[in-house]
């Protein structure tokens, strides 16, 4: 057993720090009171390799492993959790199920412009009806001859004001329920397809989430992702791998917040002395350090099965839990440690601790894990 | 540098071989030793022909030379099937080998550690004094040279193995003005002149675990029983806690692990309003929680147990899993406790023993208020 970064990883790391600092850290603040999709600093992103990390050279991508990917996303959330997500779903929910599912052809036309940087893709299974509960959706895909024409709508689709491409999910037929849920990519040029505007949200306010519509969307069975029937099965391995990259988003806001609270402990001076001398300030500081350090090791676990082709779904849910509720407490402690000034837009902590919120909600709630690993420990160990 | 979560082969069989010799020697006994407050002396031989009281120990004095993590999984085995044996082992290991093996005389290293290390002898530690627990440096008892000897007076109290231990590495004050600067660590065999014990503790837990006073009054050790040089005492004592802390997480683990495997067991079996516990969300996710958790602290404690003697990182590290671990713990067998209801308040059950071992681990070896200060020293300075 060994739990070191390679050389490579390292470098990796620390290029991605400087492009994070330098490229997104002057953005952040606005794109998240404006409400603005930084489509300029993904596409910059995208041709440093971060939109497909994982996706091999051949296809657009960095051809790098889980474990580095899991690194970039920490990276990115450190100094911004839009961006974070952003690109979390381009190559986890994204470039990763056409990788895994596509044929040939797919991922020539739909994922290397994705992978490379070039295109931003998005990944559309929730409704207005159907979140958890995602076999009950009702987007419907009915055969014409040889093509299909989609119908329906979906919500909370981040990247979706933006995305060129979307994965989405309909089902041919709601009496299969889950068996009759089939993938297909889709442009978003193609007529029929529809995105709303953004929704202003408590955090990561610029992801471009929104509402895609479909509307007599007629697609031919080429865009087709595996089988009729197989979509369901896609979305959840899918969501599998989403959950390493929302872990790694988590401990990277976590990780933003922790070093925001250090510096402002030491600098913040009352009673005569810095608070951190303070040992309730002290307390604060070992569990946030405590925490994050578990948190990131059980996301690079996750990663490291995943690419091992380990089972990694119980790993990943774990991982996915459990860093998405430490950043919420982490966040939390950093507003606590900043006092006022925390609550104050001017100080990053505000937004890492409204961004921190979500994680705990997509791709799959708290509940959702909790649910996939009782299940593991309760019925399959 | 890589990450790799797999145990290397030797650590697996290892593991297997403590994991059989545990549930086969140790498991079935323990709810009757804990009731008669019986020191399994027997078992304790039996552990020393497995090599497990010598296991950091080199093999030149006996020992196996084991690395830390192998350690760790040691003790992990062991309080799975017995928190109080797997405390005699740590401190045998951690605190009594592990000093006199870095820091002891070639002689006292020869003639005391292969006793050790075969399990003939137990080992214990003296740090503790009724008026300095956490503030080790306010201790009373003192040493002074007399000719080729030294000559302690004090008293050590909650001392583990005290009426059982041969061996006890004892911290005392030769320069009583000079602070922790004026510490010194010995090595006191337990029929040295002037040395006594007091009557064993009544404990809330740990029961078949031994915990005693030692008392020296006048007594007489050979000068080659000072550890390293005179005023290196509390170095002594700190390095050797930042080294045992990762036993003491380990130990939390391995009690952790067993909370969770009942209240699976328990939650499976047991049916109301017509089907198994398991089946209500309220029962299943406090198991995945308690499953979360434990990864948590298991990747904390071997993360640790990795970086351990390795850079400046090692005892913010062991700290973090100790405080972890322990907490966790603690929060596993009262969830676990509370899945089995009513049984769980009865001493039939296994857990309702966990519930009592388990609360002196955010106790001794430094409470997690101890851990909270070390952890955020590290990360403020």
């Amino acid at each position: 057993m060994e739990i070191q970064l390679s050389d490579e990883q390292k470098l990796l790391r620390d290029e991605v720090r400087r492009f994070a600092e330098e490229v997104v850290r002057p953005i952040a603040k606005e794109i998240d009171a404006e409400g603005r999709f930084p489509r300029a600093e993904i596409l910059q992103a995208g041709e440093m390799g971060l939109s497909g990390v994982s996706v091999p050279e051949e296809w657009g991508g960095a051809g790098m492993n889980a474990v580095s990917y899991a690194l970039v996303i920490e990276e990115i959330s450190r100094v911004c959790g839009s961006t974070g997500v952003i690109l979390s779903v381009n190559n986890s929910l994204f470039c990763d199920p056409v990788l895994a599912f596509g044929n040939d052809a797919q991922k020539d036309r739909f994922l290397r412009p994705v992978a490379s940087g070039e295109k931003v893709g998005c990944f559309g299974l929730t409704e207005p009806g159907a979140g958890s509960d995602a076999s009950a959706l009702r987007t419907t895909a009915v055969r014409d001859g040889d093509d299909y024409v989609i119908n329906g709508n979906k919500v909370f689709i981040t990247n979706g004001t933006e995305a060129d491409v979307a994965l989405i999910f309909a089902t041919v037929d709601p009496e299969k329920k889950h068996k009759g849920i089939t993938a297909f990519v889709v442009e978003a040029d193609t007529p029929g397809y529809s995105h709303g505007i953004h929704e202003y949200k408590l955090g990561v306010n610029g992801s471009g989430t929104t509402e895609l519509a479909f509307q007599d969307m007629r697609l031919s069975a080429d865009h087709r992702l595996g089988e009729e029937g197989d979509g369901f099965k896609i979305a959840m391995a899918t969501l599998d791998g989403g959950r390493i990259g929302i872990a790694a988003q988590a401990v990277g806001i976590a990780q933003g917040a922790f070093e925001e609270s250090v510096a402002y402990a030491k600098e913040r001076e009352q009673f005569g002395k810095p608070i951190s001398t303070f040992q309730a300030i002290q307390h604060y500081i070992a569990d946030m350090s405590t925490e994050l350090d578990a948190a990131r090791l059980l996301t690079w676990k996750a990663a490291w099965a995943k690419e091992n082709q380990k089972r990694y779904s119980l790993e990943a849910a774990q991982a996915k839990l459990f860093a998405s509720e430490i950043a919420q407490r982490v966040t939390n402690s950093a507003v606590q440690i900043h006092g006022g000034y925390g609550y104050i837009r001017e100080y990053n902590v505000e937004r890492y601790f409204r961004d921190a919120r979500i994680t705990e909600i997509y791709e799959g709630t708290s509940e959702i894990q909790k649910m996939v690993i009782a299940d593991w420990v309760l019925n399959k160990s | 540098m890589s990450i790799d979560w797999h145990l290397n082969e030797e650590q697996q069989l290892l593991r297997d071989e403590i994991r059989r010799f545990a549930e086969e020697r140790i498991r079935p006994g323990e709810a009757e030793r804990d009731r008669e407050h019986r020191f399994p002396t027997d078992l304790f031989a039996e552990m020393g022909e497995l090599g497990l009281l010598g296991m950091l120990i080199d093999e030149e004095h006996g020992g196996i030379g084991a690395d830390v993590l192998t350690y760790a999984l040691a003790v992990e085995e062991l309080a799975r099937a017995s928190p109080a044996i797997s405390v005699t082992m740590s401190v045998t290991n951690s605190v009594c080998c592990w000093p006199i093996q870095r820091f002891g005389t070639d002689e006292v290293k020869a003639s005391i550690l292969p006793h050790l290390a075969s399990g003939e002898a137990i080992g214990g530690f003296g740090l503790t004094e009724p008026g300095s627990g956490s503030d080790a440096g306010a201790m009373k008892t003192t040493a002074r040279r007399d000719g080729d000897q030294w000559v302690l007076d004090g008293e050590k109290s909650w001392i583990t193995n005290a009426s059982v231990g041969k061996y006890f590495v004892v911290l005392a004050k030769t320069e009583p003005d000079a602070g922790t600067k004026g510490i010194s660590g010995f090595v006191v065999p337990a029929d040295a002149e002037g040395f006594s014990v007091g009557a064993a503790e009544e404990k809330m837990g740990l029961r078949s675990s031994n915990t005693a006073t030692l008392y020296f009054d006048g007594c007489r050790i050979p000068a080659s029983h000072l550890l390293a040089e005179e005023g290196h005492g509390f170095r002594i004592a700190m390095a050797t806690l930042d080294h045992s802390r990762v036993g003491i997480a380990a130990q939390a683990v391995g009690i952790h692990q067993r909370a969770l495997e009942l209240a699976v067991a328990y939650a499976n079996e047991r049916e109301q309003f017509g089907r198994p516990i398991a089946r209500h969300q309220a029962v299943a996710f406090k198991i995945a929680s308690m499953a979360t958790e434990l990864a948590a602290a298991r990747a904390l404690t071997y993360d640790a147990a990795l970086a351990d003697g390795k850079g400046p990182d090692a005892g913010r590290l062991a700290s973090q899993a100790k405080l972890y671990a322990s907490e966790a713990a603690n929060r596993a067998c009262w969830e676990s406790l509370q899945i089995h209801g009513g049984n769980g308040f009865s001493e039939e059950y296994e857990i309702a023993r966990l519930y009592r071992d388990v609360r002196v681990t955010t106790i001794y070896e430094g409470t997690s208020e101890m851990q909270r200060m070390v952890i955020a020293r590290h990360r403020l300075r």
